[in-house]
């Protein structure tokens, strides 16, 4: 419903061929700018990580002393040598910035897939079945929403030993309790649809209900859900690194080289400011293309959102 | 009523037993709490005079009970890094964490309900506009991150505040303004968006229709309940700021509260402080999640107690 302008609808209509398909998802988010923008720089990023040994201009773990501290390249010292200029141990910060967006997304996509699972299965278990396993998984939900996560992070990361391995683990471990409770409200909501309800009384297995007929209806709530919790655990990694309870040295990560620039911000303001911009740009992307997503899949949401004059027909 | 309310309790312990056990399986069966806390070249002779003096030679069913009992009376043992009582500890700086949440998430709420009610009269307005993109950029922002922004523009660039540690007013500026912001952000959007669905509803209609004043519409009737849904992230905020947010804050700007002495007893390999810590910050989580329940009561009548 989010298609208004003429483009969108001409691109609507040949919807059939996966090609027009594609169109019309190009279009739909074309006129969403922020939405656009957002999807543009996440799949340059992606670009970036998958290839970043062979697009670095520089190892990003070549050390070299005589070319320390140099500030970017449009500044008065700095040199085209290094356009982000150096850090304390002459690494280039713009490679070091590429390389460490394949951490980021490594730990971002790998903790999503995995909490995203568990709590999916859990929540369509809790929403499907009812009952007894509903309250047990419910309660355990609840229970552990109430940890104080990031400290009970900060025990097991000391006790087993940061790494990237053990971040991906940690937040796993903290992630699934949201995808349960979503995935099982969308489930009470649907369950009741003619459709399961068909597919109930021609005899269809419960495995077969749930993931064949179920499941695909909450792909867009679970889509969104899915792009927010991505661009968290990003920011959770980086606090997690900054912190150096996340990726250890000789890796790299966003957030271990605004840890090391903390230590030369008084005189090199750049080591600090680079990384976070990576970091806040990334999560700022995904979050405006999970707020286009939602619109898209949820007409009411956009009347709130650019709310003009249309805000009375959502509402009365 | 009074059902209600033990059953809210119970809950509340078995979160607080819930979060012993993990810390207990955590560091006493994954990890081993000796090699952790002593340096590698202790002996076989030091590491075991090291268990049997603290205990860790027990079976761990003696050791958790052993704790519980201790945790009942605030005896959570000595600090190994500083050789006194980690509850001593925990009493001196956890004041210092309560004033820098109260400080941050005050000056949060105090500004984010009158601008998202100001941004909810005029949904989509470039004002309205500005505010939700500026929202969405505070909410994308790592804390840490802003934090150190903030050093280095009134720390390094302007000179005007103190970048690092507490004791004056102006110590608290910074690390209250890291934590303020990105809850700041939410709290707003929070309030417009329950705002503009209250701002549409009849009985505000029929309150403008009878000509009663615009602010007393919007401020009381509108905002009274709109104001639910704000309670309830004000709670959260609350919460995470208390267990999370501050970890981060307190470490950026070395304030010396429970976070920063957290990551503190995490350099210094004192598992018998961190524990400490841990539990203490459970047992605060728990307390002011049963507090929030009555205060969304006292603020919202509809909610019944079942």
């Amino acid at each position: 419903m989010t298609a208004t302008t003429p483009d969108a609808l001409e691109g609507l209509e040949p919807a059939a061929a996966p090609a027009g398909r594609i169109r019309a998802f190009l279009t739909d988010l074309w006129s969403d700018k922020a939405g656009f923008f957002g999807m543009l720089f996440l799949t340059i990023l992606l670009l970036l990580a998958v290839f970043a040994p062979l697009i670095v201009p520089y190892d990003p773990g070549a050390q070299s002393l005589t070319d320390r501290l140099q500030p970017p390249a449009w500044t008065a010292e700095g040199t085209s040598a290094h356009i982000l200029g150096t850090d304390n141990l002459g690494r280039d910060v713009l490679s070091r910035l590429i390389m460490g967006a394949r951490i980021s997304m490594l730990v971002g996509f790998a903790v999503v897939a995995i909490a995203g699972s568990v709590g999916v299965v859990a929540g369509l278990i809790a929403g499907y079945r009812g009952g007894k396993i509903d309250a047990v998984i419910m309660r355990i939900v609840d229970t552990q929403v109430a940890f104080p996560g990031l400290l009970l992070a900060l025990i097991i990361l000391t006790v087993i030993g940061p790494s990237a391995t053990t971040v991906i683990i940690v937040l796993s471990i903290n992630g699934w309790m949201v995808y349960a409770r979503v995935t099982r409200g969308a489930v009470l909501s649907v369950k009741e649809r003619g459709y399961v309800e068909a597919a109930e009384l021609v005899g269809a297995k419960s495995r077969r209900v749930i993931f064949r007929h179920i499941l695909p209806g909450l792909t867009a709530p679970l889509l969104t859900l899915v792009i927010l919790e991505f661009a968290r655990i990003i920011l959770a990694e980086a606090a997690l690194s900054f912190l150096g309870l996340g990726i250890q040295p000789p890796q790299t990560s966003w957030g271990l080289d605004v840890a090391i620039g903390r230590d030369y911000i008084f005189n090199s303001w750049w080591l600090v400011t680079f990384p976070g911009i990576a970091i806040a740009l990334t999560v700022l992307s995904a979050n405006m293309v999970a707020s286009w997503l939602r619109i898209r899949t949820n007409p009411l949401a956009r009347a709130k959102r650019f709310a003009e004059t249309s805000i009375q027909e959502g509402d009365l | 009523m009074g059902r209600f309310a033990l059953q809210r309790v119970l809950q509340g312990l078995v979160v607080i037993v819930g979060v012993t056990i993990v810390v207990f399986v955590v560091t006493r069966l994954i990890g081993d709490p000796v090699a952790l806390m002593l340096p590698l070249e202790a002996t076989a002779e030091e590491r075991a005079a090291f268990a049997g003096a603290l205990g860790l030679d027990e079976p761990i069913i003696v050791q958790f009970f052993e704790f519980v009992r201790g945790a009942v009376r605030l005896d959570f043992g000595e600090s190994l890094w500083q050789g006194r009582p980690a509850f001593e500890i925990i009493l001196e700086v956890l004041p210092r964490t309560v004033m820098l949440v109260l400080a941050g998430l005050g000056l949060a709420f105090v500004l984010a309900v009158p601008v998202g009610i100001f941004a909810a009269r005029r949904p989509g307005s470039w004002v309205d506009r500005s505010l939700v993109g500026g929202s969405l950029l505070g909410l994308s922002v790592p804390q840490f991150w802003l934090g150190l922004m903030l050093i280095l523009l009134f720390g390094v660039t302007l000179k005007w505040l103190p970048t690092s540690g507490s004791g004056t007013f102006l110590h608290l500026v910074l690390p209250a303004l890291t934590l303020a912001l990105p809850a700041f952000g939410r709290l707003t959007m929070m309030v417009r968006s329950s705002m503009i669905d209250e701002l549409h509803a009849a009985y505000i209609e029929t309150a403008r229709a009878k000509g009663m004043p615009e602010w007393r519409t919007v401020f009381v009737h509108a905002f009274r309940n709109a104001s639910n849904p704000v309670a309830t992230l004000t709670g959260w905020e609350l919460i995470r700021a208390i267990a999370g947010y501050s970890v981060v804050v307190e470490t950026v700007f070395a304030w010396p509260g429970i976070g920063f002495m957290a990551i503190q007893a995490i350099q210094q390999q004192d598992l018998i402080l961190l524990q400490a810590i841990v539990f203490v910050v459970a047992v605060i989580v728990v307390i002011v999640n049963l507090a929030l329940d009555f205060v969304y009561k006292l603020i919202d009548p509809r909610i019944q107690f079942v």
